[in-house]
């Protein structure tokens, strides 16, 4: 029999149903596996709930006794510290807010856990999601459970992507079954290829904002991450959904993901953007790009060139639109209602020492170039200007869906990198978005799904852009490429 | 207009106000907490007014509401759409670091305000527009001498900031403005106007020139004025300021200044090198707000006669001199309690008494229209005894007294004191008769050509009545009497 902690959520939730397994012996399988994980210092949590875990999975099996059980009844899952749980503490990673406790509970976790789902803990991310790596985080840095087989390469701890870095490395460790992710420039699609598992960021306004800690709110937007396709159609279902609590949610019904599985791709137009042929990528990125194409080709779409011209502005723009808003987002940690508070001589001095010892360097650059970009005199030539062109970013893809159904792309330029590289290279850094950052900024959805290894062993995936409310035929075509693809590499630890 | 005399020369002065009104409404312009005045300190804060971590704002509907329905009383164009800006500083009592305010899309644009003043004349003052804002909280810098304490009640309460043009040129100009603009708000439902409890704020931006020049002097802001007597007062102190800094060669400095209430004077609060730069950027929490006309149309339709259209019906209708009627209107509770007195009665004696006698009465308590000791309808069964000439315009005022003293109706007074106006010419014609007989002597001497004495036969006949006799009657027969040889 399979190892519980290898089960799909799928599986999982045929086995509860038939009674094979109980949510008890899941949830304790799998606070044994993070249990493992931590002795092994991948440190994903940042705090472990497993006691509540415990509680939740007798509760769901109560529930399955009497045949209420909702549709992710007794699946124990990772919940990124960045969705604020009532009565647990929600840090985003961040010195700043060690100590908060919020007396709220996220609009997305509150429908997880309606709907029976377990929570192991919170995960670790780069500090309010700040990041492409999972090292920004004043808890430390996320260990990916993969690790290179280049001899030269495999002493190195590599990073398991970011910003949803916990996320990633507990679903590809085998401690969760999935996770909750936001992706506000990629940061659920570049850690799911980091670590070979599947992350879709929806629609913005799917999923409702309220209880996210907010990083650029006209960006941010939540998402699941699982091992499979079906995974995380069947998590993204439970958690999205109009909510009157955030203006920027849609209200529009949210689809039978799950019925759009395994369908056929035949006929469908799936675009190639000739603008993210980047030269100096590394040639295996393209390769499994190709091999991706032709998987979808063989199942029956046709692949289509399309045009993505203002391709090159997104990352510039990106630079600025989520810096300044993420300055005056983060303008409500000032150390007077909530989180830490360092004392100073007056107000000022207060304000200075609270947010210079409670914030990281990361998070102090960005509040820095978003506070210059929004001031006095500089606003029209970056701010506005930055929105006149994402404007143009969002009529690209109006007009590349003119001429197919779901556009294919790599999700990153390489495979996960050790930690402490491209640390002190910010703008390295910020070129691991550069595919990832253009349906943020036009708010689009996203679904990134592993395709293959690398030579050195690394997982790489592929990533898939669909039209605004369209995630079904997002997840139809991902589950038509998860097919082809087969990817079935474990990393090197799992627990 | 006012001119100020100078040392080199006359000055002009030029004064525009931007006033904060609170909304009236049922929660605040972003969450869903109470508004009420007076509450215990942070028990009308939620999560959002709080700006705790992943909470998001929601627009109040009622909100939009009653910004549009001032916009359409203050005759200005209404913007379908209008977008919410951050306003960016850092202060205790400013929880998300940011005011949610409307920067460069206002919900409402340009209007205008008619004043009609004492000296007859009628002035329109341009309004620049009205837009909507959160109101920050509190902070209280008294309760410890080491520590600031911080109310959170009043952040995220719905301001409409209403800005005017540069169009006043007197003090009085501007408490005439604040009157009025307060009276329509107050006809509206939208704000309730009361500057004592804030929920009404003026600040005042003045500038001098130089009588005949049309160019505008660089203007000082003035915060803090909190009653229409301290924005008379501030601008009296500050023209002549600026006029003394101006003619001893100096220039005024752009500048934010305080009215301090206690000194009456104002101070420099902060010039413009020091003025925050507010960063101001759309929020990206909120949508821009797209009404939809009909939403408008609908609130246009349910609009209630605002003070200019009832001064004029109450001229028309009931006869009512143009500055008699600017004086029932001002408020709107006066108003109405004149309508109800006036009600199938004589307008403008109903008027008479509701300024002249009325008015005196309620100021020499310090009463409020509302607390008034006399209902309308009590005020309308005297103007009845009146108009059926039961009572003379003097016993009238005696009555009158009595029914503030005791609260007893008009007629229960006349009925109990015995008060009857007599109005049989017989009756009347006895005690003349009898007062001349009486006095004989100085009969004669009136008819001599003494005619001060006519007074004193008046007088004498109102003793003898006790003061019932109808004036109007007993002239008559006294001129009667003492022309004739009847006796």
């Amino acid at each position: 029999m399979t190892k519980l902690t290898d089960l799909t959520i799928t599986e999982a939730v045929h086995k509860l149903n038939a009674k094979d397994i109980s949510a008890v012996e899941l949830t304790d399988a799998h606070i044994a596996a993070c249990e493992k994980a931590d002795k092994a210092a991948l440190n994903i949590f940042i705090t472990p709930t497993y006691d509540l875990a415990r509680h939740q999975a007798k509760e769901s099996d109560a529930r399955r006794a009497v045949g209420q059980a909702g549709a992710l009844d007794g699946i124990p899952l990772a919940i990124k510290d960045l969705f604020c749980t009532k009565g647990v503490r929600t840090t985003a990673a961040s010195h700043i807010l060690n100590n908060f406790v919020p007396t709220y509970e996220s609009t997305v976790t509150q429908k997880l856990f309606g709907a029976g789902g377990v929570m192991l803990g919170k995960v670790n991310l780069d500090e309010f999601a700040m990041g492409s790596s999972g090292v920004t985080s004043a808890f430390g840095p996320t260990i990916s459970p993969w690790s290179g087989t280049d001899p030269a390469q495999a002493a190195r701890k590599l990073v398991p992507g970011g910003s949803s870095s916990g996320s990633a490395a507990a679903i590809a460790a085998r401690i969760a079954m999935g996770a909750t992710g936001t992706d506000t420039g990629g940061s659920i699609r570049q850690p799911a290829s980091f670590s070979g598992i599947v992350g879709i960021r929806p629609t913005y306004g799917r999923c409702s904002r309220w209880g996210v800690i907010a990083y650029a709110s006209s960006l941010d937007q939540a998402g699941s991450m699982a091992r499979t396709v079906g995974d995380t159609a069947l998590m993204l279902r439970t958690m999205a959904g109009f909510d009157p609590k955030d203006a920027t949610s849609v209200d529009v019904p949210v689809p039978d993901y799950l019925a759009a599985l395994g369908g056929s791709v035949k006929g469908m137009k799936i675009g190639i953007p000739h603008e993210y042929r980047i030269d100096g990528i590394n040639p295996e990125t393209n390769a499994l790009w190709d091999k991706g194409a032709a998987i979808l080709r063989e199942a029956g779409a046709e692949i289509v060139p399309i045009n993505l011209p203002h391709t090159k502005y997104a990352l510039p723009v990106y630079y600025i639109i989520a810096p300044a808003e993420a300055s005056s987002n983060l303008a409500r940690y000032d150390g007077v209602r909530f989180g830490l508070r360092v004392e100073g001589e007056n107000l000022n001095d207060m304000y200075a020492a609270t947010r210079f010892a409670g914030f990281g360097k990361e998070v102090r650059r960005r509040i820095m170039i978003g506070t210059y970009v929004l001031s006095a005199g500089y606003y029209d030539a970056y701010y506005r200007k930055a929105q006149r062109v994402r404007r143009l970013i969002r009529h690209d893809f109006l007009q590349a869906f003119e001429k197919c159904d779901a556009i294919l792309t790599p999700p990153s330029p390489g495979t996960a990198f050790a930690i402490g590289e491209k640390q002190d290279d910010p703008l390295q850094m910020y070129l691991e978005d550069v595919f990832t950052v253009t349906l943020n900024l036009a708010g689009l959805p996203g679904i990134c799904v592993p395709v293959g290894l690398a030579q050195n062993g690394l997982p790489m995936g592929l990533q898939l852009i669909g039209r605004a409310f369209d995630e079904t035929t997002l997840f139809k075509v991902a589950s038509a490429l998860e097919k082809g693809a087969g990817f079935t590499a474990k990393p090197p630890f799992t627990a | 207009m006012t001119i100020l005399q100078g040392a080199t020369g006359e000055w002009e002065m030029v004064i525009g106000l931007e006033v904060h009104a609170q909304v009236i409404s049922n929660a605040k312009l972003f969450s869903a907490a109470a508004t009420t005045f007076g509450a215990a300190p942070n028990a009308q804060v939620s999560l959002v007014d709080a700006a705790f971590p992943g909470m998001l704002p929601v627009l109040n509907e009622k909100c939009i509401e009653q910004a549009v329905r001032t916009g359409l009383g203050l005759k200005a164009q209404i913007n379908l759409t209008s977008v919410f800006d951050r306003k960016n500083y850092f202060y205790a009592d400013l929880p998300a670091g940011y005011q949610i305010s409307q920067f460069t899309q206002p919900i409402v644009g340009k209007g205008e305000i008619l004043l009609d003043m004492p000296d007859g004349v009628t002035r329109c003052i341009g309004i620049t527009r009205l837009h909507l804002e959160q109101d920050a909280g509190k902070s209280m810098h008294d309760q410890s001498p080491s520590e600031t304490f911080v109310d959170l009640n009043r952040a995220g309460v719905a301001l409409m900031e209403i800005v005017s043009e540069p169009d006043m040129r007197s003090g009085e100009e501007a408490g005439a403005y604040l009157k009025k603009l307060r009276a329509i708000l107050r006809y509206l439902g939208t704000c309730d106007g009361n500057m004592e409890e804030g929920s009404m704020r003026c600040d005042v931006n003045l500038s001098m020139r130089r009588k005949g020049e049309t160019a505008f002097g660089t203007r000082c802001e003035i915060k803090n004025v909190n009653s229409i007597r301290f924005v008379q007062q501030a601008i009296e102190y500050e023209s002549h300021r600026q006029v003394e800094v101006l003619e001893s060669g100096g220039t005024i400095i752009q500048e934010t200044r305080l009215w301090d209430t206690a000194k009456g004077i104002t101070r420099t609060m902060r010039s413009k090198e020091d003025a925050h730069d507010y960063r101001y950027f759309p929020d990206p929490d909120l949508l821009p707000l797209v009404l939809d006309p009909a939403f408008v149309e609908n609130i246009r339709q349910h609009l209630p006669e605002l003070p200019d259209d009832k001064r004029a019906r109450f001229i028309t209708y009931y006869g009512l001199k143009p500055y008699d009627a600017s004086v029932l209107v001002a408020e709107k509770a006066t108003a109405d309690f004149f309508e109800l007195v006036a009600a199938g009665r004589d307008g403008k004696l109903a008027a008479n008494w509701v300024t002249v006698e009325l008015f005196g009465a309620l100021n020499k308590r310090g009463k409020t229209i509302e607390e008034s000791p006399v209902s309308a309808e009590a005020l309308g069964g005297l103007v009845d005894l009146i108009s059926a000439q039961i009572l003379s315009g003097r016993m009238a005022k005696e009555v009158f007294e009595a029914m503030v003293e005791t609260g007893q109706s008009a007629a229960q007074i006349v009925e109990e004191r015995g008060l009857k106006q007599v109005t049989d010419s017989g009756a009347i014609e006895k005690e003349v008769d009898a007062i001349l007989a009486a006095n004989g002597d100085k009969v004669a001497e009136y008819r001599s050509g003494k005619d001060k004495l006519f007074g004193f036969f008046v007088g004498q006949v109102m003793k003898a009545t006790e003061g019932k006799a109808n004036p109007a009657l007993l002239n008559e027969l006294l001129k009667k009497k003492l022309s004739g040889s009847a006796v």
